[in-house]
């Protein structure tokens, strides 16, 4: 018989973390990221939302797409490439960029590690070979590297999470910054920790060689045992983000490049991330359609929505009067936050209409017949979660 | 200081118009030139001592709206002589004769034929004559101004009258093989007439596209594109514009190349302030403008980093690999043609449309072609200075030679090809090979040396359907301006496209001085 697997190519990849994750996947709730296994959930969402909020939880960003963009005009190229300024970024630093297309559509967000002088990771949610290739035209003197299969990574969040990593003999952990990079020898190779997340909370991301994957995680949760660590998976990522007030692709934003519409796609102006634009900077790609996307006004304005009751308003409809008569804009993302015990939501409101009044239009279940409902809506500048702990240093012993 | 109002990097005939345009208009203009002559392609070289040509070897369609502006008479422009006829050479000596209103040496319903299609593109020529010296409207924009553009198109199409348009409508991207077929039955007078459609493109007879659109571009001066050679030999050309920029003050200087473009940037953004020379001089000006090919200009001299992205990679994907070789002889006699009195018309050696189509296929696989086709001038006929006194230049446009040949342009590929050549002349004019005292044969690659021209394109960047009009050379650039401030495009790779035109010259000009 042939036992050779036909569909082989096809087969989900397994993270150097599977081993263990899928031991603790009692509810085998897989779906899928960039080609990786990828868990929804382990046990249940919200227990494992609740360890990120009051203990820690890992979460494996292995899938991450991760490029290490090194050469004398590594620096050159990606501030060209992303809005920012990354000269600026000190060594052992990390910086939230995003990168536009020509016309100033956004691309993706991501991270950028400064490792060197002359050598850089850059992390997004989906695959951007295709973009950097074109970015480095103009640049004799720098390499892009897919590092994506070369780095096992898991992050680490919640309260307990730098106890955790001292528990594990990380003596200095604590006097990390936000934003900051530290290298540890780790098992005959070396672990790299940044003191960053997507959770709004204290944590840490970890980077390994794959081979040292296992180790990584049998010590993170030998030394977690007494501080509740439990792996977390997309669905429990989503909430904390949502608090955080952060945007997801294809929930807040289309990437431009995977749009078919005609603006279907946004600007960085559109997703409340101005801020990330620096026209200090002389050059960098869609400076000039960003320019006058900032002198205009952005058409749609991404905001925090803080919704009377606690009627989750996914998909709502927005409007400027309870009667719904004028539509003014929807809600991207939306749930009940624990945290916050608060009826939350993104959303993206035409930019004019941002001093009104704001309605939703929730439509809600109960036991399979729906109903609806329209609740007033208050405009938020502020995360629903965003404690103290994540910016201090030392954080708060736990 | 030394401060320019505008610098022009390349002394092409186009940007010697562009400087006579500017520098008549008030502007402090310097032109600055890598090889030792102006003119560009049109430059006239000494290939042998004693020996001349140039590469544009005749003329087509020279502006007369330049020629006129510019006075280029007074500056010793004569484009008054005789037009040549364009031979069809046949291999048993007779030849087809194609004149402006008629055609001789075939069927008399192909000569019919021939004055009823003449006809037809002339009115087809003519309702496009004045869109070639116009700038394009830019894609996005929907201000008036730039519409009329195609409205005014539009109208001069619709006064052809119904029949005419549709005609027009399905002519435009039809291949030349059936526009030929359709009209006539004589082979030689079917690859002759094609020539025009396709030289410097990469097309052949079978290939939709362009073509018609080429030759109408050809024919949209009075001449109705009839090839001429001015007096003095194209240099006669070149010196008028010479004399027009210098006149009116415009600077020239020769043996300079420009090694960047440079640029500064601050919070309003990067903008073009000038350019450094090879030897590392710096020269300061309000503005740059270009007359070397769109490639070179933003990704050598400017350079990608100082682009956009998306746009710093469409210029990369220009097509710009020409096909189009230069042969030149320096003869120690008159050449004689069998069946010919003086060679003193355009030869077309292309015995039929498949001749040309295989000659092509050879080429796109990245081999040489076996049999080569070519368009063959004796220059020093009309202009005798050209050579020693007796003695005579042959010039030719080969097609369809790669400018990156598969195993590299070895000296034996080369000298390969260049045997081929002779192998052909010689079965056309019996005797020439003896007459050779020296033969210099640029393919592409060797003019992408010689004349500073990526691809060695004939128009710097092919003239087809997706590089034209308001995609010349990509939209963002279609209309002179480039998307860094302070620099523009005045050579062939911009709207309308190559060949000794002006057009590309004179629209930057107008675009600048607006
Ligand atoms: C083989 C061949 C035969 C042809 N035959 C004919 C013909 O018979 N009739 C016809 O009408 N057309 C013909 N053409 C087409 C015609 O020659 C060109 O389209 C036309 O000459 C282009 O003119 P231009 O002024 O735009 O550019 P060019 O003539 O190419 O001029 C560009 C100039 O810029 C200069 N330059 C480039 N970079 C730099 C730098 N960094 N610093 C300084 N200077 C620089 C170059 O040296 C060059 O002088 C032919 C083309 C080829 C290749």
């Amino acid at each position: 018989m042939n036992t050779e697997d036909r569909f082989a190519g096809e087969r989900l990849r397994e993270s150097p973390f599977h081993p263990r994750q899928s031991a603790l996947n009692l509810r085998e709730a897989w779906s899928s990221w960039n080609g990786y296994k990828f868990a929804d959930y382990y046990y249940d969402a919200e227990y494992e939302y609740f360890c990120i909020r009051n203990t820690c939880g890992t979460y494996d960003i292995t899938p991450m797409q991760k490029y290490e963009i090194s050469g004398p005009d590594a620096e050159a190229m990606l501030n060209r490439m992303v809005t920012r300024d990354v000269s600026k970024l000190g060594i052992n630093r990390v910086t939230y960029v995003c990168w536009c297309t020509d016309e100033g559509r956004m691309i993706d967000d991501g991270t950028i590690f400064r490792l060197a002088d002359d050598r850089f990771m850059l992390t997004c949610g989906s695959p951007s070979v295709a973009w950097l290739r074109k970015s480095v035209l103009g640049f004799d003197q720098v390499t892009v590297r897919d590092v994506t299969d070369e780095t096992a990574a898991l992050s680490l969040q919640g309260p307990t999470s730098c106890t955790v990593l001292q528990q594990m003999g990380l003596e200095d952990i604590a006097t990390l910054k936000p934003f900051g990079i530290a290298h540890f020898p780790f098992h005959g190779g070396s672990l790299m920790v940044s003191r960053t997340g997507f959770t709004g909370d204290l944590g840490y991301e970890l980077w390994v060689t794959p081979e040292l994957a296992l180790t990584l995680w049998d010590v993170l949760y030998a030394a977690g045992e007494n501080y509740g660590i439990h792996p977390y998976g997309e669905t429990a990522t989503n909430m904390a983000r949502l608090e955080a007030g952060f945007i997801m692709p294809d929930m807040e934003f289309n990437e431009a490049l995977k749009t078919v519409h005609f603006e279907h796609d946004h600007t960085p102006y559109e997703l409340s991330l101005g801020w990330l634009v620096d026209f200090k900077k002389p050059h960098f790609n869609g400076r000039k359609a960003l320019l006058a996307e900032k002198q205009q006004g952005p058409h749609y304005t991404l905001v925090k929505l803080d919704i009377e009751g606690n009627k989750v308003a996914d998909g709502s409809w927005l409007y400027s009067d309870k009667a719904c008569r004028k539509k003014i804009g929807y809600v991207t993302s939306a749930m009940w936050s624990p945290s916050a015990k608060a009826n939350i939501a993104l959303a993206m409101i035409e930019t004019p209409r941002l001093n009104g009044s704001v309605w939703a239009e929730i439509y809600y279940e109960k036991e399979l017949r729906y109903y609806e409902k329209v609740a007033r809506c208050e405009i938020k500048d502020q995360p629903f979660w965003a404690p103290a702990r994540a910016r201090q240093t030392p954080p708060p012993p736990f | 200081m030394n401060r320019y109002d505008s610098i022009i990097v390349g002394a092409g005939h186009n940007g010697l118009v562009c400087a006579a345009y500017l520098a008549k208009a008030g502007q402090k203009v310097l032109v600055l030139e890598a090889s030792a002559e102006p003119g560009g392609l049109a430059a006239t070289r000494e290939f042998y001592p004693g020996f001349m040509s140039s590469v544009a070897h005749s003329i087509s369609s020279f502006s007369s709206k330049v020629i006129e502006d510019l006075q280029l008479q007074s500056h010793g422009l004569n484009l008054s002589g005789r037009t040549m006829d364009t031979i069809g050479m046949g291999l048993d000596g007779k030849h087809v004769v194609i004149g402006d209103e008629m055609v001789s040496g075939v069927s008399p319903e192909d000569a019919r034929s021939y004055v009823e299609l003449r006809r037809q593109l002339k009115r087809f020529a003519k309702a496009l004559a004045s869109f070639w010296m116009k700038t394009m409207p830019r894609i996005g924009n929907n201000s008036p101004g730039e519409l009329m553009t195609f409205a005014q198109l539009g109208l001069k199409l619709r006064l052809l009258g119904k029949e005419d348009l549709l005609e027009f409508m399905r002519m435009a991207t039809l291949p030349m093989r059936d526009l030929m077929d359709e009209n006539f039955d004589d082979k030689v007078l079917k690859a002759a007439l094609s020539w025009d459609g396709l030289a410097g493109s990469r097309l052949a007879p079978r290939s939709p596209n362009s073509p018609v659109f080429a030759m109408l571009f050809k024919m949209f001066e009075a001449s109705g594109g009839m090839h001429a050679i001015p007096a003095g030999g194209i240099a006669g050309l070149v010196n008028a514009l010479v004399g027009a920029a210098t006149v009116a003050g415009a600077e020239l200087r020769l043996n300079t190349a420009v090694e960047r473009i440079t640029v500064v940037g601050d919070e309003s953004g990067l903008r073009v302030t000038g350019v450094e020379l090879a030897g590392g001089e710096v020269i300061e000006a309000s503005r740059v403008i270009s007359c070397a090919d769109p490639k070179r200009t933003f990704l050598k001299l400017l350079g990608g980093a100082n682009l956009e992205i998306e746009f710093a990679n469409r210029i990369n994907r220009l097509r710009t690999e020409g096909l189009v070789a230069k042969l030149h002889l320096a003869l120690s006699a008159e050449p004689k043609f069998t069946g010919m009195g003086r060679a003193n018309n355009r030869m077309i050696i292309a015995p039929t449309m498949d001749s040309i189509e295989f000659a092509f296929d050879d080429a796109k696989y990245g081999g040489c072609p076996e049999v080569p086709v070519m368009e063959v001038l004796v220059p020093s006929m009309q202009d005798p200075t050209l050579a020693p006194a007796g003695q005579h230049v042959l010039s030719a446009n080969v097609m369809y030679v790669p400018a990156e040949l598969r195993g590299g342009w070895t000296d034996e590929a080369k000298s390969n090809l260049l045997q081929r050549l002779l192998v052909q002349l010689e079965q056309y004019a019996p005797g020439i090979s003896a007459q050779v005292i020296h033969a210099e044969l640029l393919t592409p690659h060797d003019l992408e040396q010689t004349h500073n021209v990526t691809g060695g394109h004939w128009h710097h960047t092919e003239f087809a359907v997706d590089q034209l009009l308001m995609m010349r050379p990509t939209y963002e650039a279609a209309q002179y301006s480039a998307p860094v401030p302070g620099l523009y495009l005045c050579g062939a790779g911009s709207h309308p496209g190559g060949g000794l035109v002006g057009a590309p010259g004179h629209n930057a000009a107008r675009e600048i001085l607006k």
